[in-house]
């Protein structure tokens, strides 16, 4: 008999269907990857199996559970089956973790709660879990809060809470989608090394992770099954249309043609930026130190690097919303006032920005007609109200969005029409640089290909330059002419994408590139070739701040920081660039 | 449909806002057809009927008082000047308290610190003290008692107001607005006073029962409302003094006090539910 078996199992919640008519298996010890577009159902499912579903929701079907019918079962033995059959880790590690209970406090009270080990055991097995799942210092650990840990450590704690109590199967849903890219890479390979015979069951929506970790997929359409399979059959060929437009929307960060440099004059030029927040009590924290960067007419230029890295203050510096203190910025060759208030209204019009949070960045008081022509009552003051109107209308044309959109708010949009808006809001004052924060992380893979299709042609049409910061180097691959890769505050490489996606000058951005898991599973990638992860930006490591996690560092990166200097075209900050 | 149409939609079909808003229009209704029917009126004293109790006899429903005075009538005029202290609070609070709240924290910094300073200061005048030094520095009036209650009631709100916009100025719609040049005064009006309005509109039915209570009260001490003008709180504190004898005059204007302050009380924690978030679906 399976481990798991899920049959014809249905979610309702009053008229809508969470899950429908969902059927399939997870055998001892097997790797099963649940996948699916946000919506689709996947996590409702999971909740399910644990019997973790709020009382609004109405299930039918059969869920068997080593033997146990969870839909029907009391409190009592879903209390037995989960963290002892069963376990489960969550996307958000900080909120499923007690802020007011240290990490081992937490991690005994199941092995004592469910009569596992002794009070004496307990703490002993608790450290040794806590070794297993690769953390430093247990012992130190062991008496720690979970507000001190950062972000990968807490998964690992997450991990090592799900597993202490030896169940037979892990649900992990989306593990990895608030992690690093490198921090992923790593929290990936600890899953498959620490199972022994652990089932796994991996809700996810990358399919990148799926081709590198998972025996068997399950995909989800709308919380019906489309397509089930061995997941080198299903990569190889989907039977579904629905596996194949997910499959063609994961980012490939090993094929595709990359774009060449395009020749123009500079529209923006940022020179020798430094953007310092004071932290009371901490003194300085230096978010962006002398960087230098420019972008040409026509051109994207990509910022990518991990959480923390200042990607998203300079830019902010740029547009005026966080004071420089240091360095310039310049817009057509004109030096702009420090901050955006201080700036001509024409410059302002020329600088948009689209935010990460779709729906955050939109009005919820106010319809999508309202806030797109919000920009033309500042830039376009001698419009008629109609003329507003059809302008706006012809703009969200271009977004790819109808006139039925107009009277909307913006909770009735998707995540992806909600962007659609927040571009034509930006685009419909034709600036002349577009900077994009993260706009599409919070995306699903088909809508984002969607939207960097939208910016592509914007920029095709208009001339447009984009500065797109991205944590991901596959998301930028197909639409960047150049790649800025920060780590710190400071530049560790600039390089057009011909030479950066062929040949990493600097171990980062090669790490980087190494980290991302490609959705293939006869290719290799996904591989943590990066131990640990960003030290804290208040206290930066000596010389080269990448030099404690970096494979190559030699004594003279530990002290002395790399200039940024030039190497065949490449921008780059490494003492060791020409052996990498 | 927006948030505020969705809040609109919920608040029609809750059965407690129905109920304690009928009842509420209902009172005021009486409260103002009553005296124009009623054969007497508020100032006309009747020494023949001193301390009548309630009957159909001389049309006395609520009974006379010490001088002879129709109650019915008096308690009615009580109810309107409770019932316009609520509209002068909940206006005061409304229209002072939310801009000057949205100004200070959407303008942060040294006007931020400066203007709710103001509002501390306000804070620390013990209130009676204020309300005293009111009453000695101008002719004693009947819309010093509004004065003294408006000033106090919009100071809380000009605080959660300002809170709130604290958080919504890092919200990135506002953030949007302002890099493209959105002028300060369509930011205050279009992005920020629209999404405060869900709190604004749950604190001001709370605060009306307040202000309602701080007349009440200062009528009570004699500071309020001066006679023949009456108010429910002038009229407990003269049926106190009447208790043993006549305990209509007490009775019945404390139980319409109380009535009035429960429906502004029950709609105040119905609006609480509609307007939170969570249960927005």
């Amino acid at each position: 008999m399976s481990l798991l078996t899920v049959d014809n199992l249905s979610i309702h919640y009053g008229n809508e269907v969470a899950v429908n008519e969902l059927s399939f298996t997870v055998e001892d010890g097997e790797s099963v990857g649940l996948v699916g577009r946000s919506g689709s159902g996947k996590t409702q499912a999971a909740l399910a199996m644990l019997g973790l579903l709020p009382g609004s929701a109405t299930v039918t079907g059969r869920i068997l559970l080593a033997g146990v019918d969870v839909v029907g079962a009391n409190d009592g033995a879903l209390d037995e089956l989960r963290a002892t059959r069963a376990a489960m880790v969550f996307q958000d590690p900080l909120q499923a973790l007690n802020p007011f209970v240290t990490i081992g406090g937490q991690l005994r009270r199941i092995l004592i709660a469910h009569i596992i080990a002794s009070e004496n055991e307990a703490d002993v097995r608790v450290v040794e879990m806590l070794r297993r799942v690769g953390l430093p210092d247990p012992e130190r650990l062991f008496h720690a809060y979970p507000h001190t840990l950062s972000g990968g450590m807490r998964q690992r704690v997450m991990i090592a809470s799900a597993l202490i109590a030896e169940p037979e199967l892990l649900i992990a849903d989306e593990p990895t989608t608030a992690l690093d890219v490198t921090v992923q890479a790593q929290i990936l390979e600890l899953l498959d090394d620490i199972r022994d015979n652990t089932a796994l069951l991996l809700i996810t929506h990358d399919l990148g992770i799926v081709a590198g970790h998972c025996e068997r997929m399950v995909v989800l359409e709308k919380g019906r099954l489309v397509e089930e399979g061995r997941t080198a059959s299903v990569f190889s060929g989907a039977q579904h249309a629905h596996t194949q437009v997910l499959i063609d929307a994961a980012p490939r960060l090993d094929r595709g043609e990359v774009l060449s440099q395009v020749a123009g004059k500079e529209v923006l030029d940022i020179r020798d930026a430094t953007v310092s927040y004071d932290e009371p009590g901490h003194g300085q924290l230096k978010a962006v130190q002398s960087l230098s960067v420019a972008v040409k007419q026509g051109e994207t230029v990509a910022i990518v690097g991990e959480s923390g890295s200042g990607k998203s203050s300079l830019v902010r510096a740029a547009l005026g919303l966080v004071p420089l203190a240091a360095g310039r910025v310049a817009f057509c060759g004109n030096v702009l006032g420090s901050t955006v208030q201080s700036r001509p209204v024409t410059v302002r019009r020329n600088l948009q920005l689209v935010f990460q949070d779709p729906v955050g960045s939109l009005n919820p008081q106010m319809k999508v007609q309202a806030i797109v022509a919000e920009q033309l009552l500042v830039h376009g003051p001698g419009l008629s109200s109609e003329e507003r109107g059809d302008k706006v209308v012809a703009m969200l044309k271009k977004v790819g969005l109808d006139d039925s959109y107009l009277g909307r708010y913006p909770h009735e949009l998707s995540g992806g029409q909600a962007q659609r808006v927040a571009i034509a809001r930006a685009l419909i004052v034709e600036p002349k640089v577009l900077v994009c924060d993260e706009a599409v992380a919070a995306l699903d893979g088909s809508v984002r290909k969607q939207i960097l299709e939208v910016l592509s042609q914007a920029q095709s049409e208009s001339g447009l330059s984009i500065l797109f910061i991205a944590h991901d180097l596959a998301v930028v691959r197909s639409i960047s002419h150049r790649v800025l890769v920060m780590y710190m505050g400071r530049l560790v490489e600039l390089a057009d994408s011909a030479s950066l996606f062929t040949r990493a000058r600097h171990p980062y951005t090669k790490a980087l590139l190494e980290a991302v898991p490609i959705p293939d599973p006869t290719a290799a990638g996904g591989y943590a070739t990066l131990a640990g992860e960003v030290p804290s930006i208040m206290n930066p490591p000596s010389g080269c701040a990448f030099h404690p996690r970096c494979p190559h560092a030699k004594d003279i990166c530990k002290t002395t920081r790399p200039s940024v200097r030039e190497l065949d075209g490449v921008t780059v900050a490494c003492h060791r660039a020409e052996d990498i | 449909m927006s948030a505020i149409r969705g809040a609109w939609r919920r608040v029609r079909q809750n059965r407690v806002i129905a109920i304690s808003g009928g009842i509420l229009i209902g009172v005021v209704l009486v409260a103002v057809i009553g005296p124009l029917v009623s054969p007497h009126d508020y100032l006309q004293t009747d020494f023949s009927n001193i301390l009548h109790s309630p009957s159909f006899t001389g049309m006395h429903l609520f009974g006379t008082d010490d001088l002879g005075r129709d109650l019915f009538v008096r308690t009615l005029l009580g109810v309107q000047v409770t019932i316009i202290v609520a509209l002068v609070a909940s206006t005061v609070s409304l229209v002072f308290g939310v801009l000057y709240g949205a100004v200070a924290g959407f303008a942060g910094g040294r006007v931020d610190a400066v203007m709710m300073r103001f509002v501390d200061t306000l804070y620390a005048l013990p209130f009676i003290f204020f309300v005293i030094l009111l009453m000695v520095a101008f002719e004693r009036n009947f819309f010093l008692i509004f004065v003294a209650i408006g000033a106090v009631n919009w100071l809380d709100m000009a605080r959660i107001v300002r809170g709130q916009t604290l958080s919504l100025r890092e919200r990135e719609f506002v953030q949007a607005a302002q890099l493209t040049g959105v002028s300060f005064t369509r930011i205050i009006f279009r992005h920020i006073a629209p999404n405060v309005i869900g709190v604004v509109v749950v604190y001001l039915t709370l605060t009306i029962p307040q202000a309602i209570l701080v007349e009440s009260f200062l009528s009570f001490l004699g500071l309020g409302i001066q006679e023949p003008q009456t108010s429910l709180g002038a009229l407990v504190d003269a049926g106190v003094n009447q208790m043993e004898g006549a305990s209509w005059m007490l009775l019945i204007p404390a139980a319409l006090l109380a009535l009035i302050l429960m429906c502004f009380n029950f709609i105040g924690d119905a609006l609480r539910d509609v307007f939170d978030s969570r249960r927005s679906r």
